[in-house]
């Protein structure tokens, strides 16, 4: 594949997410104040010393931004792919096998949908030791439930395929049928939902750390700073929209890349999903 | 006639043109059409025959003013009674279809509304038009029903489509499209997708209607039997250019083009059968099967099949022809009976089946298009079974690919390509190289060739032919095509709702006395030879005189 061939579009997401892994990488050297260093007044507005203002404490907004993408990104991350794997590999052995695995794993997976996400996050985190690991497993095992749902839909369509009867009476195992029947033609769906989900692993972070359960302060983390200055806005202070951007951008560039993503794997002709 | 006027349908230098979007090339300009001319005269049968691609079913549709699919008609004229078609726009074309030019899909099943009853549908556009009152609609669409020989026309129409067979709701659309009278009927492969003996009534139910409504009539198959029957003159197409043109009789008995003498010339082959040897490499002994929820396909099966030797299995579709090759590769286990491969008895389910077993029973598909991972490339489809049961890897594998290709006549420059970027046929010998790769002893043939056009196919089975001849390989060749059989089998089984009917060396088995079903069946099947369908419809109406 030649670099000339990307569009623009997935440009601007790749050099967003490429930024925000480089604040993440790089947060001590490069932000100007400390995460928690109070440097001036409550809400101070922007001018040409601090780039975004203060925040409700009297720190740095954008040095707070810069630490943030740490934490952000990495349970955002680390949750999303944790959640994709659970989600399509369970939901990949139910498709395949049939039968009572499947019966167990899917009626499991409705149990576990049938209570609310958030209460549950709620009592799981409030029971569990506040760890960031924790955290990172609590979300993606509740995510997972919804990358199940879609990872089976769509594995059945492809299972009943006659390539994949083909591969079986070859004698093929099931790790082989998962992995490179099915997988590579599920793709496309799939990656167009872990955009999506990324998105929204940002977002719940956020509502969790909003009820003080996701990460607990003085660390920095956008959902977080969204909650901390969220007053401000009564009084016409624009610090929570400053996170709340950094979130909304991070999502747009994560889902511009997916598309172009899904844009590649289905553009071999034939290929399933076409989009 | 010496103005265009005379003629209902008059199409001159046609042309008909689309954009594709190859991936990673800049997009082209292909020409689906080019320059095709014909007159139609009212209450005649212009039949337009070619292999798939070849650009019958566009001109079709011109006839409508419409390109499916991004087509652009960019050139020439429809005339349709002196008016240009192509030049009404688009409220004017809407006055047109439905109601003085109709189309007739190939699967009515796919194009009728399932949550509608047919009666609605069938009067939907002739009443839309206002060409009649609801009454009105409702006693054409009896009458139409009537001369179709639908099973009880009065309460036909309150049936919904899946109440009725592929045959009966292929003549119902028929007789949506006849409902508001129009002057010309595209009939787009109205039989391709049916089997053999419901053809041959559908047929003649067109052909009665046609002569009924006094309608001219577009028929476009890739048959070249069964439009000698139906039509009066014939146009050949290839590559969207026209080959050949001419009245029915010239074209059957004269052809003068090398690709219209190759069509009608095809399957002409027959094979001489070999001997009954009584060591058989596949037994099947007294075997039933039926689905989980009860529903027994296959009742007491018994034939065998001989090393080297082609077994064919016909019969339509649901005669559980298929269902014994599933319960053969042991994706079914059978209710009762035994398989007996190369003398040992085969284990009933996949799973616990050895896998040097998997390997000497290969499958082909009818289907090549889904039988291979669209993901995967020729190296990888053919490679696998290299890898799997021989342990071959790196050049040693890709010699042996390349080998395979050259067995199956592609060059070895198709290595690297996806299944999407091969033809129909090529699909199929990808397929077959999947099967030799695994060096079996026995494949089965699941209908391989229905798919493909005439001449790919007789390419197909010529291959098959080869390599038997090679490698001694045995088949097992289901299909449903009698022309097929007398090209390829030693021996026969005629199978019909789950039973065997007949089974023995070929000579036998298609020789007389026949069985009912038997003699239905072969005589069920299209002949190169006009007035064909008149006179196995007069013995029809004979045998039941006489009864």
């Amino acid at each position: 594949m030649r670099l000339r061939e990307i569009p623009i579009t997935a440009w601007v997401g790749l050099f967003g997410i490429a930024l925000a892994l480089f604040c993440a990488l790089f947060a001590p050297w490069i932000s100007p104040y400390g995460e928690t260093e109070v440097v001036g007044n409550v809400w101070q507005e922007a001018d040409a010393q601090f780039f975004f203002g203060l925040d409700n404490l009297g720190r740095d907004i954008l040095s707070r931004l810069i630490f943030g993408a740490r934490t952000t990104l990495i349970v955002a991350l680390a949750a999303t792919v944790i959640s994709f794997s659970l989600g399509i590999i369970l939901s990949f052995t139910a498709a395949v096998s049939g039968g009572l695995v499947d019966t167990v794993f899917s009626r499991f997976n409705d149990l576990m949908m049938s209570i609310p996400t958030l209460i549950f996050a709620l009592v799981v985190l409030a029971v569990l030791p506040q760890h960031l690991i924790v955290l990172i497993l609590v979300m993606a095992i509740l995510d997972s439930t919804r990358v199940y749902r879609l990872g089976r839909a769509v594995a059945l369509d492809v299972a009943v395929m006659e390539f994949v009867e083909a591969a079986k009476l070859r004698g093929e195992g099931k790790i082989w049928i998962i992995f490179r029947e099915i997988l590579p033609n599920t793709l496309s769906p799939l990656l167009a939902e872990f955009g999506l989900r990324f998105a929204f692993a940002i977002l719940f972070l956020s509502t969790l750390s909003f009820l003080g359960l996701g990460i607990q302060p003085p660390t920095a983390d956008w959902g977080g700073m969204v909650k901390d200055n969220k007053d401000g806005i009564i009084f016409g202070i624009p610090a929570a929209l400053v996170p709340g951007t950094a979130i909304a951008a991070l999502a747009v560039c994560v889902n511009l890349v997916v598309d172009w993503l899904l844009k590649r794997t289905s553009s071999l002709k034939g290929g399933r999903g076409d989009a | 006639m010496h103005e265009a006027s005379s003629h209902l349908l008059s199409v001159r230098n046609l042309k008909i043109e689309a954009t594709s979007y190859p991936p990673g090339e800049p997009a082209k300009r292909i020409t689906i059409v080019d320059d095709v001319s014909f007159d139609l005269a009212k209450g005649k049968v212009l039949g337009l025959i070619g292999e798939s691609g070849a650009g019958k079913s566009t001109i079709g549709l011109a006839a409508l003013g419409y390109g499916r699919g991004g087509a652009e008609i960019t050139g020439g004229e429809v005339k349709l009674d002196g008016t240009d078609i192509l030049q009404l726009g688009k409220g004017g074309i809407r006055k047109l279809r439905g109601a003085r030019v109709c189309y007739v899909a190939q699967s009515a099943a796919a194009a009728f509304n399932p949550a509608h009853k047919l009666g609605d549908q069938v009067i939907e556009a002739t009443v839309k038009h206002r060409l009649m009152s609801k009454e009105e609609a409702r006693s054409r669409a009896l009458y139409l029903f009537q001369v179709l020989g639908l099973p009880n026309p009065e309460t036909f129409g309150d049936r919904f489509p899946h109440q009725v067979s592929g045959g009966q709701l292929q003549r119902a659309m028929t007789a949506m499209a006849l409902c508001s009278k129009p002057d010309l009927i595209v009939f787009d492969e109205p039989t391709t997708a049916l089997d053999v003996t419901t053809q041959i009534d559908v047929l003649a139910a067109i052909k009665h209607a046609i002569e009924e409504t006094d309608t001219a009539a577009l028929y476009i198959t890739h048959d070249l039997a069964v439009v000698a029957q139906i039509s009066d003159d014939i146009m050949v197409l290839r590559h969207g250019k026209m080959v050949e043109y001419g009245p029915v009789q010239e074209i059957i008995e004269a052809p003068r083009q090398d690709y219209t003498r190759a069509l009608v010339n095809v399957r002409q082959a027959a094979r001489e059968e070999a001997v009954d040897q009584t060591e058989a490499v596949l037994r099947v002994d007294h075997v039933s099967a039926q689905y989980s929820n009860g529903f027994k396909v296959l009742h007491d099966v018994s034939l065998h099949l001989c090393k080297g030797q082609t077994l064919a299995v016909v019969g339509e579709s649901g005669s559980g022809k298929s269902t014994l090759a599933r319960v053969i590769t042991g994706l079914l286990a059978p209710s009762s009976g035994a398989i007996t491969f190369e003398g040992r008895p085969l284990t009933p389910l996949l799973k616990s089946r050895p896998r040097d077993d998997l390997r000497r029973i290969q499958l082909i598909y009818q289907m090549a298009d889904t039988a291979m991972n669209p993901r995967q490339t020729v190296r990888d489809i053919i490679g696998r079974p290299l890898t799997f049961y021989d342990g071959l890897r790196g050049s040693a594998k890709t010699a042996r690919v390349k080998e395979l290709l050259d067995q199956i006549e592609m060059g070895t420059g198709f290595i690297d390509r996806y299944p999407a970027e091969l033809s129909g046929g090529q699909k199929q010998r990808v397929a077959i190289a999947r099967a030799l790769a695994a060096r079996p002893e026995l494949i089965l043939c699941d209908e391989p060739t229905s798919a493909l056009d005439p001449l790919v196919a007789e390419g197909i089975l010529k291959l098959l032919m080869k390599l038997q001849e090679e490698q001694q390989l045995s088949y097992l060749f289901i299909t449903h095509d009698i022309a097929i059989v007398k090209a390829i089998a030693d021996s026969v089984a005629v199978m019909h709702r789950g039973k065997l009917v007949r089974f023995g060396p070929k000579s036998q088995a298609l020789s007389p006395p026949f069985d009912d079903y038997t003699d239905l069946l072969l005589k069920s099947v299209p002949e190169m030879q006009l007035g064909w369908l008149e006179k196995v419809l007069a013995t029809r109406r004979m045998e039941s005189a006489g009864n």
